[in-house]
């Protein structure tokens, strides 16, 4: 059951895709920026699907002191690595389109700040699953980076927000924006697609996850004669 | 009371065995040092330029010494399985951790007073002018490396490469705490009180303290015992 799911999500997350990029290399070039904008369509989507998955691990963290289920530190891993090449993907395109706007790679704004942070405070989350050995002691333990981080993201925000910033506002859904709105639903469906990307991926992931485990137990049987 | 009596007890007990070998006190002391006098290579001290963002790379010594400190705060509780012993005593793990807490606290103050004095010298740094204020920063900030120092210390005391993770896992998360503290010192140094541009940063160093300071209060016991 699980399989189809995984199946009918990633076919129909590829088809959105592929009408989403059709209809994007549609689109006239932005008047200031040439076809560099087009970036935006997978850049802010990027950033909102890294930022669900801290939310799911976040979620699922707490689930696992709660409940001491493994189930729930197997999607907190799982979410925690897509979540991490998400946002990779999101700092990437990011500074592809600010080497060709602002002339340089990398800027210390706020947001990029942020973003930096956050994905080496989650890059360490899975290193110090790495450092434990124990399954218990890993799952407890990664358990609670993975809480001080998602605390963490929201402070770090505010406090290089203090500093001014360089990155452009929202422009999409806003009545100050100019995007058109059907340019809007473009965004919105590539969102969509790449959620459900990230869930496929959250799920092939899981199965692996799975799979050790039982590999573990059955080691630890065998062990045991 | 019984909480506070505990706190302290666990405090005197930390600090009297570190004033005892004091090992974590000169390594974190002498690293302080040997990192001042690398800063001056990396920069021209007499500049009038280094010596505004000089302020900035004395939080920096702080927090490298720190973790030297702070790595040793669980880890000397390893031999003779001492860690089992305070985790299985009748005290509540909040008041281990507050008491451990404590004591690193009153050590990395001390290293602080003593980069201090050493990098006015250095530097040539009048660091007194702006005493009161300054001594407020380094109160909040200090706390702020303590408890994150303190509850990661905890976190990494039984896991490999201990000394490696330590400050790789803090760091990230001390960057709004350190920036806060940067931004603060940097002006005091220059003998500017705290001023409209830069009392913003004291809320957040602040909320940062309460926010973290709870959460590892309430997290403690699962990290040590599960």
């Amino acid at each position: 059951m699980r399989n189809t799911i995984l199946f009918v999500l990633g076919i129909a997350a590829i088809v959105i895709l592929g009408i989403d990029i059709y209809r994007i290399a549609g689109l006239p070039d932005e008047r200031n920026q040439g076809a560099i904008f087009k970036i935006i369509f997978f850049h802010v989507p990027l950033a909102i699907t890294a930022f669900g998955c801290a939310t799911v691990a976040f979620v699922s963290s707490i689930l696992f002191l709660v409940k001491k289920n493994f189930k729930y530190d197997a999607i907190a891993v799982s979410v925690t690595e897509v979540g991490l090449a998400f946002l990779a993907g999101n700092l990437i395109t990011g500074s592809i389109w600010a080497r060709i706007i602002w002339g340089v790679w990398w800027v210390w704004d706020v947001r990029l700040t942020s973003a930096l942070v956050c994905w080496i405070l989650y890059a360490s989350y899975l290193m110090i699953r790495h450092a434990v050995e124990e399954p218990t002691q890993r799952a407890r333990l990664a358990a609670v980076v993975s809480i001080f981080a998602f605390i963490d993201v929201p402070i770090v925000y505010f406090s290089i927000r203090l500093f001014r910033t360089q990155h452009p506002g929202p422009v999409f859904f806003s009545s100050s924006g100019s995007f058109p709105p059907d340019w809007s639903l473009i965004l919105l469906f590539n969102l969509i697609a790449l959620y459900m990307l990230g869930a496929v991926f959250s799920m092939i992931r899981l199965n692996q996850e799975d799979a050790q485990r039982e590999i573990d137990s059955l080691r630890r049987e065998a062990h045991a004669f | 009371m019984e909480f506070a009596r505990q706190v302290l007890v666990i405090a005197a007990k930390d600090l009297r065995a570190e004033l005892r070998t004091k090992e974590a006190l000169n390594a974190s002391a002498a690293f302080a040092l040997v990192i001042l006098l690398l800063f001056s290579f990396a920069f021209d001290p007499d500049a009038e330029t280094t010596r505004e963002i000089a302020s900035g790379l004395l939080w920096i010594v702080f927090a490298f010494a720190g973790t030297l400190l702070l790595n040793r705060s669980f880890a000397r509780e390893l031999p003779n399985d001492c860690l089992d012993a305070l985790v299985a005593a009748p005290v509540p793990g909040a008041a281990l951790f507050l008491g451990k807490v404590l004591a690193n606290y009153v050590l990395l103050i001390a290293i602080e007073m003593l980069s201090l004095v050493v990098f006015g010298i250095f530097y040539n740094v009048r660091w007194t002018v702006q005493f009161g204020q300054l001594m407020f920063v380094l109160v909040l900030g200090t706390w702020a490396l303590t408890i994150m120092g303190t509850i990661f210390s905890a976190l990494t005391v039984n896991i490999r490469l201990r000394e490696v993770m330590l400050p790789i896992l803090i760091y990230p998360f001390l960057v709004p705490a350190l920036m806060s503290a940067m931004q603060l010192t940097v002006g005091l140094m220059a003998g500017k009180p705290i001023g409209p541009e830069t009392a913003n940063w004291v809320p957040m160093l602040i909320g940062f303290n309460v926010i973290y300071t709870a959460v590892s209060v309430f997290l403690v016991e699962t990290v040590l015992v599960g």
